[in-house]
């Protein structure tokens, strides 16, 4: 187990890029034990505009909540992608959605790029749960947190009718993304 | 509430249940970014346990629905940010004047003016200790993470009812904003203080601005059992306006000394790796996580770095600053304003010359690297 994951999640507002990040650093502290922060630019522009939220996963203390150098980061834009893929740890892990990033070689990153929002669109029919779509992939990658701890958390923040849409969301996220196990 | 709770929340979230600990049953407020979670959060839960919230008009009448709801014997709280904390200041000062006990949460914003709403500042320092005309002492506190809020907000109930004052409670956007884990503690495990009520029956007369022997004076909740007047100008044991000299010396004096002369039991600080330190870093609320953050990194590799974190602003821990101080190579102060508290420890440490500036002022958070590059210089590595 990693003892400090540093995370930036980025995209465009309305994505759920920031319920992503609340609700993985919330299942770290709340069923995982460990410390985390997330922290978040926080402008006028609700829907539009580019979000990013920075989140830290760690067994130890956390002073300095922003992350600087993430060891993941998240692209769910092309204009998130071009703002923040210099700033990744080199050889960190990189995950955009193809639909709407395409990367560039020069990035000295593993990037791992998934169709998360088309698959999401065919299965489910809802992008609503594009998010926790995205997070599963994350945890279907590397395994930083048990997924049971995310359902539990989504479990506390979403209506009843729509628990069942989002675990199934979670659920197509961890099998596209164990493909690329790291 | 019967054993800890953890949460993960934002650290206007962890006020809001350092107040439900603490006893609060009265909120009035108007909402304003950065700290609108608070008003949002007690909205919904205040009523659940039987206590009042109002959305007032605005800050002026927040403050004032606050004094008189305390007057009557509640807990009050308001929360705002720097515009909102202007208007208040005129009522502030008839609850200094008065001495009604009221906590007034400043999550910090940009400023001057509407300044920079969505973005970290600590530029309210000063404006804590004389936004209100006049002579007079406050006592202000601040936090830089979730459980030190709580903690902090529960103190500043405490304080509030064992001075018979406002308390200011300082926080900025980035820890208000910002989420981590808070353990609420279980029932108990934190002592409250409850107002102190006098003990002069119904019919007999009450002084309320009569002090006992140990200063304190004891309320009687407004509108119950004793008439009695209350007033912002100079005023007798009786609570009527007096000019009498001698009665306006003792109690401009009384409202001083009863903090000033406390200050001992009012500081609230901590220390992180200061043994032996060469180099001590001064700092508070989010500023102090990324002195922490730097003073670690750098003990690690053998550098004699340490934080003094105060946790109380005002009345400013002088003799405290000077002690821990004292022998260092350098001190920097590591605030996000144009150094107000930096003048202060200036003025009570031994070397004023050693002491220097890590701010920001950008609405960015101050950085690790920041105070680095400052001390890069200090220490004559360059720039």
């Amino acid at each position: 187990m990693i003892k400090r994951t540093r995370l930036v999640f980025s995209g465009s507002g309305g994505q759920g890029v920031i319920t992503a990040a609340i609700i993985l650093a919330e299942a770290a502290v709340i069923h995982g034990g460990m410390n985390a922060t997330q922290s978040q630019s926080y402008g006028a522009a609700a829907r539009g505009g580019a979000t990013r939220s920075d989140v830290i996963l760690s067994d130890s203390e956390i002073y300095f909540p922003g992350v600087t150098q993430p060891n993941i980061l998240v692209c769910l834009t092309q204009e998130a992608y071009t703002s923040f893929s210099p700033i990744i740890r080199p050889g960190g892990l990189l995950l955009t959605d193809s639909k709407f990033v395409t990367t560039v070689k020069k990035v000295d990153a593993k990037q791992i790029e998934l169709p998360i929002f088309e698959t999401v669109i065919e299965k489910i029919g809802k992008p609503i749960v594009f998010n926790i779509c995205v997070l599963g992939a994350l945890l279907g990658i590397s395994d930083m947190l048990d997924p049971a701890w995310v359902m539990e958390v989504i479990k506390t923040r979403v209506p009843e009718d729509f628990i069942d849409m989002n675990n199934r969301a979670l659920d197509l996220g961890l099998v596209m993304g164990s493909q690329y196990k790291i | 509430m019967n054993k800890p709770m953890i949460k993960f929340v934002q650290g206007n979230e962890a006020c809001v249940e350092g107040a439900l600990y603490a006893g609060i049953d009265f909120y009035a407020g108007y909402p304003i970014t950065p700290s609108t979670e608070v008003a949002e959060l007690l909205a919904a839960k205040l009523p659940q346990k039987g206590g009042k919230f109002i959305q007032m008009e605005d800050e002026i009448a927040s403050m004032c629905a606050i004094i008189g709801a305390s007057l009557t014997g509640h807990k009050v709280m308001t929360a705002t940010s720097g515009p909102g904390f202007s208007l208040k200041q005129e009522a502030l000062g008839y609850a200094c004047m008065a001495e009604i006990p009221c906590v007034v949460v400043n999550v910090q914003r940009g400023g001057p003016s509407t300044g920079n709403p969505t973005h970290v500042s600590q530029g309210d320092v000063n404006q804590a200790r004389w936004g209100t005309h006049g002579d007079h002492s406050i006592i202000a506190l601040t936090a830089s993470n979730h459980q030190d809020v709580f903690a902090m907000t529960v103190d500043a109930f405490n304080l509030a009812e064992t001075y018979r004052t406002p308390v200011i409670l300082l926080l900025d956007e980035a820890v208000g904003h910002m989420r981590e884990k808070l353990v609420v503690p279980e029932k108990g495990a934190i002592p409250l203080v409850d107002r102190l009520r006098t003990d002069v029956g119904k019919g007999v007369d009450y002084h309320p601005y009569l002090p006992r022997e140990d200063g304190r004076l004891p309320m009687s909740d407004f509108g119950g059992d004793h008439r009695y007047n209350v007033t912002g100008l100079f005023h007798d044991m009786w609570g009527f306006p007096s000019n009498n000299p001698t009665v306006v010396n003792g109690l401009l004096h009384h409202l001083v000394d009863k903090i000033e002369n406390n200050i001992q039991a009012i500081t609230r600080y901590k220390e992180h790796f200061l043994d032996g330190a060469e180099y001590v870093l001064v700092s508070y609320g989010s500023s102090a996580r990324s002195a922490i953050h730097l003073a670690k990194n750098r003990r690690a590799r053998g550098e004699r770095i340490g934080v003094l974190e105060l946790q109380s602003l005002w009345p400013f821990p002088e003799a405290l600053i000077r002690d821990r101080c004292r022998g260092a190579k350098a001190v920097v102060v590591v605030e996000m304003n144009m150094g107000q508290v930096m003048r202060h420890v200036k003025a009570a440490v031994d070397d004023p010359e050693r002491v220097f500036l890590a701010n920001r002022i950008d609405g960015k958070l101050i950085t690790p690297t920041d105070i680095k590059k400052l001390l890069r210089v200090i220490q004559g590595m360059g720039v």
